[in-house]
């Protein structure tokens, strides 16, 4: 598992929420999204007792009995209905009040996921955030085959689309026990902190397949996710038992959105871009003023790569 | 699409080979998938004929038949003196090995009612568990609350520390055996709580199904155990 450099800044504020840590290079996606919370959170800090509404289980973008028969509406009932709708009613009880109440589900899982040392938060977070996009990453009539940029870059990165599909299904059925299956855009340039990549170039930016266990999920090495499957036995036990190879090549024959992953991706290219040009802005995010939210460290951290 | 009848006995298990095989030049031995002491539909209302025949059927012999694989390509590894294939085959063994020794214990574990499931331990057991945890109850509540708090696929164990001489609950992720959470632990009772376990019957409500699971779990196995272990 790739893990990243972290600075640590303390500071003599209150915190009973989860540590913040601060990074750059690869987890520039926290900080971009911090930046954004800035005033959010000050404004939280300042009307204290103000409880937000919490997260809602949004619904699949098609009818619960709209993948019927490859993927059945009891199996959508629980999936969605219980299990989805359990991991955001837990998540917001666990975070109501807390200074992580007011981020974003996104940021919530960034932060809890707290360089690997889970704190409680992260398996709801991390769980309904994988779930939404799940659920996202297959349609009614799915299937076929990737077109465009996004076939390109399979070819190129995976040598055919057959390849690709070979080993996506093969990573999928040997994850063992409860996890999840991804494609993934990866865009992290050197892990150097306090540095920019002097010397970019395409290779930087590639697909790469990952398997992740339990609610583990790429955002963390800061990869931009494309496409997921569940492996967790409850996403295909009713129609498949303990069949998952079998789940898994109806999923890709059938229920695949790559309209929606191409979609993603072009997103992901555009942030990919975004970040080389903004580089320069780097070593400056790295110091935080005054106008940081008040959720910091009140320990010194090892300023290290941790392996 | 669930199987709706089930079968009468384990007949299917009966066909396998009843010992072990030989293959190979050097005649490695090979696992079986070792028979249920009890109908499928024994333990019902606890545990549904339909999960223990699939349970039994499917998933035992799927790591049965995936550790045989793996054994038979690392004893080619072995002596084609292949170190990264050796290497390569040793997630395979840990997972489907453990996998089949961690389900012929839970089949042990478990009991049909007329045939003393759910019956407290009694003997040293039973004083042991009082001891450390002060009472049956005191046990079974801890046990469900750690079952239900482990996230994605494992175990709760009950087991014995043979050094420390004491009983331990301790739960493991995926088919990692208990011996994985200390070198003296011997495991008394296994529970297993990957959703294949309930799903069909109990759905996502994993903490009804150890609500459930102790009507049926074989005391008298465990007290054996325990009982050779501490002499």
């Amino acid at each position: 598992m790739m893990t990243v450099a972290v600075t640590a800044i303390s500071s003599s504020s209150l915190s009973y929420s989860p540590l913040l840590l601060h990074s750059q290079g690869p987890n520039r996606r926290l900080l971009q999204c911090e930046r954004n919370e800035k005033r959010r959170l000050a404004t939280k800090v300042a009307g204290s007792g103000v409880i937000t509404a919490g997260f809602e289980l949004k619904p699949p973008p098609y009818p619960l009995d709209a993948l019927e028969p490859h993927m059945s509406r009891e199996t959508l009932d629980y999936h969605w209905g219980k299990h989805h709708r359990t991991y955001v009613e837990n998540l917001n009880k666990q975070i109501v009040g807390t200074d992580l109440d007011t981020l974003s589900l996104e940021e919530v899982v960034l932060l809890s996921y707290n360089r690997g040392n889970m704190l409680p938060a992260f398996n709801n977070a991390a769980q309904a955030w994988n779930h939404e996009f799940f659920w996202e990453s297959i349609q009614p009539g799915g299937g076929g085959k990737p077109t465009g940029e996004l076939l390109r870059l399979i070819e190129r990165d995976f040598g055919s689309f057959e390849e690709f599909l070979e080993r996506f299904k093969s990573a999928a059925a040997s994850n063992f026990g409860s996890g999840w299956t991804w494609l993934a855009y990866k865009a992290n340039r050197l892990e150097v902190a306090n540095a920019v990549n002097p010397l970019p170039t395409e290779e930087d930016k590639k697909l790469v397949i990952v398997k992740t266990p339990n609610a583990v999920n790429p955002l963390v090495w800061d990869y931009s996710p494309l496409l997921t499957i569940d492996t967790w036995e409850h996403a295909y036990y009713l129609d498949f038992e303990n069949r998952r190879a079998e789940y898994i090549n109806t999923f890709m024959e059938k229920l695949v959105s790559w309209e929606t992953v191409n979609t993603r991706l072009e997103a992901a290219m555009v942030r990919a871009t975004q970040r080389e040009q903004e580089g320069t802005d780097t070593e400056e995010e790295a110091n935080p003023d005054d106008e940081e939210p008040e959720v910091y460290l009140d320990s010194d951290i090892d300023v290290s790569e941790v392996d | 699409m669930a199987i709706r009848c089930v079968a009468s006995r384990r007949t299917l298990a009966g066909l396998k080979e009843t010992s072990s095989r030989l293959i190979g030049f050097r005649g490695i031995q090979t696992f079986t998938l070792p028979d249920l002491p009890y109908d499928y539909g024994a333990l019902e209302p606890a545990i549904s004929g339909e999960i223990m025949q699939i349970h039994h059927q499917k998933h035992h012999q799927t790591y049965v038949t995936n550790y045989n694989n793996a054994l038979e390509q690392l004893d080619q590894a072995v002596s084609k003196g292949d170190a990264s294939a050796v290497v390569k085959l040793q997630s395979a063994i840990k997972f489907n090995g453990a996998g089949h020794v961690n389900h012929s214990i839970f089949w042990k574990n478990l009991a049909p009612v007329k045939e003393g499931g759910g019956e407290p331990p009694k003997g040293s057991l039973g004083s042991a568990i009082d001891t450390h945890f002060g009472s049956l109850e005191g046990l079974v509540k801890k046990m469900s609350a750690e079952g239900a708090a482990v996230q994605g696929s494992g175990w709760v164990w009950l087991g014995l520390d043979k050094e420390l001489k004491k009983l331990v609950v301790d739960t493991t992720a995926n088919q990692d055996p208990l011996v994985t959470k200390g070198g003296s632990l011997v495991p008394l009772v296994g529970i297993d709580v990957w959703e294949h376990a309930y799903y069909l019957q109990y759905k996502n409500v994993r903490p009804e199904y150890l609500k459930n699971v102790w009507k049926v779990i074989n005391w008298k196995y465990a007290s054996e155990i325990y009982e050779k272990e501490c002499n």
